[in-house]
């Protein structure tokens, strides 16, 4: 690679373009040569369609894997998810041991999901073994919490299914299909707020899977306090911590937008309850991050022109359990707070560290405790699994 | 020697005294009563065994970790003819000080509630208790107009007052000498030159562990970590106040850190200290103060706009609203130099048997005071233990940072002792900030006013305040300041006005406390 690395974004923010400009690359437009193009979901699926034809040449690298969506479609996600458990089950892996209610020892940690309409027999079968819990309704192809809402009867899902036949700015949209998830409602709080984690995972290569993982996550705060009570079930800013969705809650703040780093919250969990549980936390989360890209490897086109970084939603129960909620393929490069700059940046730093670097990812070579300290924050950390 | 014997036994009788009163006593006396059941305890030997029984039972640690708080929080008796205010400050000029200093405080409070025609306090009506009751745990999203409320005062107005303060029976002359002292506090006040910090703070020495430094060149750091928390382990199997005391002069590890400054501070959480926190939640539920609302602006203004303390917001009302109507602080102000200020039944104006204390507490809040709170969210998310925390932390520590007096740890000790060490190691730096006008106590006092809470990051902040109770002082703080100053003195070199020199000390979150410490104390030349 002869000269400056050239490149093209069709995703204006200043966080990519500042570190690009950082590191003395050049700016080309998409019709030019280019090595390095950051684009967005839309554009991608254009560059990898049949009808484009596009070949990218040995010095092309972009920021998707042509079918991300495996991994980042809410349906596909936890579709690969069930099908990877089944295959270690019937391989007869250790990973896949049950308990005695049937329930996946080390490889439950996504919350109980259907498919709607597909599956909706099966989740009524569900909904009626424990019918006082809430469940969540998302679409699967939207993001920043558009169009999820929450239900406690089966009747308020017979009039959605209602709703959307009828409903007339529905119908280019009705074939859309939407997930149903159990609501995790007994979120861990923190001065008796809701928030979830947001972590950053690059992915360079998923056969051999080679992972990263951003050491300066954050945690999203709700604006109110949380209350498990149905009455409150229409206020989203209760329950969902898109800052997308809390920004326009009238307590959002701009000086901080809600957020706290991931060190914030390690150290008030080692300090409220102990070195060991908060270790095992952090541990849990590596393991779900590295279990959800195993889960997809097999059926990701692993194209080697291509790299991607995901937003990984985790939340955390009370009993310090992780849940992985969702992965985002294009995580938000606004920064929307000064925290948020140091946090993005330095993150765009870090992947350039990351990519630059050629780190072997070991079998068989557990996470350590080291994975997560934060002492030498700022850079990426080889994710291994288990 | 036999002053020292009459001092001694003076002491004890006060902590006897102390004690007598607390409920420690009555449960020391309850347990001994209850052990006479006990086959082992024989009439002939009747004391000793008692004695014996205590020590096994774990009654003689709680005896003494209760006399070493004592020792800990009240200054040593001063000679029995000296009058009751040389405990609160020895110096006349100091006390008149103080004096005026409330006085003006006061009136400032008192012409608010005059502007904004409001009652010090008033009963709330039964359908305001029970909406407070309601969203007790919520107070954050109340959005109360207080845009009319000020700060009764800033650091900085403090700060003026300090600068102003003088020794009436000190010339000062005209004629500089080298002992000319050119900063802003112009008071002779003893204070600690690096070999006697270097003999007071041994335990932060180059050659010793340290938790919150990652580099020791002696000991691999997880060597020593692993065994320093094998020793915390011990010293909280052993609930021994003074050896958690000592222990975490080297730092505590941040899984111990809550468990041990309860110890050090002597706060076990028994039922009836549970009770005493929802006795003033009461209190706060039935009587509206107008104290609460600067509470309340001072943590909007300062915790919920804070990167790492924004998420305590509600646990800092419950803490703070509380703590104003807490009466049991009044006994602090037999050591401190401040008085509770006084208001009066209405048309009483002055008649002593109307008077009472206002806010209850007799603290009153200024810009900031909440960040003494923040910190502490962090170890303790149970309130009323966060309560407790912050209370004894109080008395013991951070009223003296607010209050002008000659103590070592009071802020004009630390104010002269910061300038001091900055005048006496780092000259140039010292007089080219002063001929630009940037005298570095204008830029240094806001941190230590508060402790440094809400400049450093939290985890720092906590090794830092670690010290603070393991040596029981708070000269720490001046020390560090003047490390900063140290720290970035190539930068503060180049500057040429106040502003920029603000500028570069204006964020602290990304430095390492106990480096910084270290260096300064150890490894400049002296």
């Amino acid at each position: 690679m002869a000269g400056k690395v050239k490149w093209v974004t069709d995703i204006e923010k200043s966080v990519l373009i500042n570190n690009f400009e950082k590191r003395g690359w050049v700016q080309v437009t998409e019709n030019e040569d280019w090595n390095f193009y950051w684009m967005s979901v839309q554009t991608i699926r254009n560059v990898f369609s049949v009808e484009a034809g596009y070949r990218l040449s040995d010095d092309q690298i972009v920021n998707h894997f042509p079918n991300h969506y495996e991994l980042t479609r809410k349906d596909l996600m936890v579709k690969n998810i069930k099908r990877y458990r089944k295959e270690l089950e019937k391989e007869g892996s250790p990973l896949a041991e049950k308990d005695e209610n049937g329930k996946y020892l080390y490889l439950d940690f996504v919350p109980v999901t259907y498919m709607l309409p597909a599956d909706y027999n099966l989740f009524v079968e569900e909904f009626r073994k424990s019918p006082s819990s809430t469940w969540i309704m998302k679409p699967c192809g939207k993001a920043q919490g558009k169009g999820i809402f929450l239900i406690n009867k089966l009747s308020q899902i017979k009039k959605w299914s209602r709703d959307s036949k009828t409903s007339s700015f529905v119908s280019q949209s009705n074939k859309e299909a939407y997930v149903i998830s159990l609501y995790i409602n007994n979120p861990l709080l923190i001065g008796g707020r809701k928030f979830d984690l947001r972590l950053y995972v690059l992915v360079s290569t998923y056969r051999p899977l080679r992972c990263y993982m951003y050491k300066l996550g954050f945690c999203r705060f709700c604006t109110v306090k949380y209350t498990p009570s149905t009455s409150e079930l229409d206020n989203m800013f209760v329950h969902l911590t898109n800052v997308a969705i809390q920004k326009h809650g009238e307590d959002y703040n701009h000086i901080h937008g809600g957020k706290w780093t991931v060190s914030n919250l390690r150290l008030y969990l080692e300090s409220t309850r102990g070195k060991e549980v908060t270790s095992k936390l952090f541990d849990d989360i590596h393991w779900i991050i590295v279990q959800s890209l195993k889960a997809v490897a097999p059926v990701m086109n692993n194209d080697k022109h291509c790299f991607e970084c995901y937003g990984y939603d985790i939340i955390i129960d009370d009993k310090l359990k992780p849940w992985l909620i969702e992965v985002n393929a294009s995580p938000s490069l606004t920064s929307s707070t000064a925290n948020d700059r140091i946090l993005k940046y330095d993150e765009e730093l870090a992947q350039g560290d990351g990519a630059d670097r050629e780190l072997r990812s070991r079998q068989g070579q557990s996470l350590g405790p080291r994975a997560g300290r934060s002492r030498d924050s700022g850079r990426t950390v080889l994710t291994t699994w288990k | 020697m036999l002053q020292e014997e009459s001092d001694l036994s003076l002491i004890i009788a006060q902590i006897v005294q102390k004690l007598k009163g607390s409920n420690l006593y009555s449960q020391l006396e309850r347990q001994a009563w209850a052990s006479l059941q006990r086959p082992e305890i024989k009439l002939e030997s009747l004391k000793e065994d008692i004695k014996e029984f205590f020590k096994i039972s774990g009654w003689e640690k709680k005896l003494q970790n209760a006399v070493y708080s004592e020792l800990s929080v009240f200054p040593l008796p001063s000679h029995p003819a000296a009058p009751p205010e040389h405990l609160k400050e020895p110096l006349v000029y100091m006390r008149k000080a103080q004096g005026s200093w409330e006085k003006r405080i006061l009136k400032s409070l008192n012409s608010m509630c005059t502007e904004l025609s409001i009652p010090l306090a008033r009963k709330r009506p039964v359908g305001e208790q029970k909406e407070l009751l309601n969203k007790w745990n919520e107070m954050g999203t109340d959005e109360p107009d207080l845009s009319l409320f000020r700060p009764v005062y800033a650091p900085k107005d403090f700060l003026e007052v300090l600068i102003n303060l003088r020794n009436p029976n000190y010339e000062n002359g005209d004629s500089l000498s080298f002992r000319t002292h050119l900063g802003l506090i112009q008071v002779p006040l003893k204070v600690k030159d690096i070999p006697e910090l270097k003999e007071c703070f041994v335990e932060l020495g180059l050659n010793i562990g340290q938790l919150g430094i990652d580099d020791s060149t002696q000991v691999p750091p997880e060597l020593f970590e692993n065994e320093h928390v094998r020793i915390g382990q011990k010293v909280l199997a052993e609930q021994d106040s003074a050896a958690a005391q000592q222990y975490i002069r080297q730092g505590s590890p941040t899984a111990l850190r809550a468990e041990l400054w309860a110890l050090i501070l002597n706060i076990s959480s028994q039922p009836e200290d549970v009770l005493y926190y929802e006795q003033l939640k009461t209190n706060v539920i039935q009587h509206d103060l107008l104290v609460d609302s600067l509470i309340y602006k001072d943590v909007k203004l300062t915790a919920s706009n804070d990167d790492y303390y924004f998420v305590f917001e509600d646990y800092l009302y419950q803490v703070l609203l509380c703590f104003s109507r807490d009466t049991s602080v009044l006994s602090h102000f037999a050591f401190n130099s401040a008085s509770p200020p006084k208001s009066y039944i209405r048309g009483k104006l002055g008649l002593e048997e109307y008077a009472v204390f206002y806010p209850p507490n007799g603290v009153i809040p200024f810009h900031g005071f909440s960040m003494y709170v923040a910190p502490l969210c962090f170890l303790y998310h149970e309130p009323s233990k966060l309560y407790q925390i912050f209370r004894e932390m109080y008395v013991r520590f951070f009223f003296r940072l607010h209050s002008i007096s000659s103590h070592p740890s009071g802020i004009v000790s630390l104010c002269l002792l910061f300038e001091t060490l900055l005048q006496t190691y780092l000259p140039q730096l010292f007089y080219h900030l002063r001929e630009i006008g940037a005298q570095p106590l204008r830029i240094s006092f806001k941190w230590m006013v508060r402790a440094f809470s809400g400049y450093l990051a939290t985890d720092q902040l906590l090794l830092l305040w670690d010290r603070i109770l393991g040596y029981n002082s708070l000269e720490i703080l001046a020390v560090l300041a003047a490390a900063v100053f140290a720290f970035r003195a190539v930068n503060l070199m180049e500057v040429t006005s106040l502003a920029a020199a603000e500028a570069v000390l204006a964020d602290l979150s990304t430095l390492k406390v106990m480096p910084l410490l270290q260096i300064f104390l150890f490894a400049t030349v002296t």
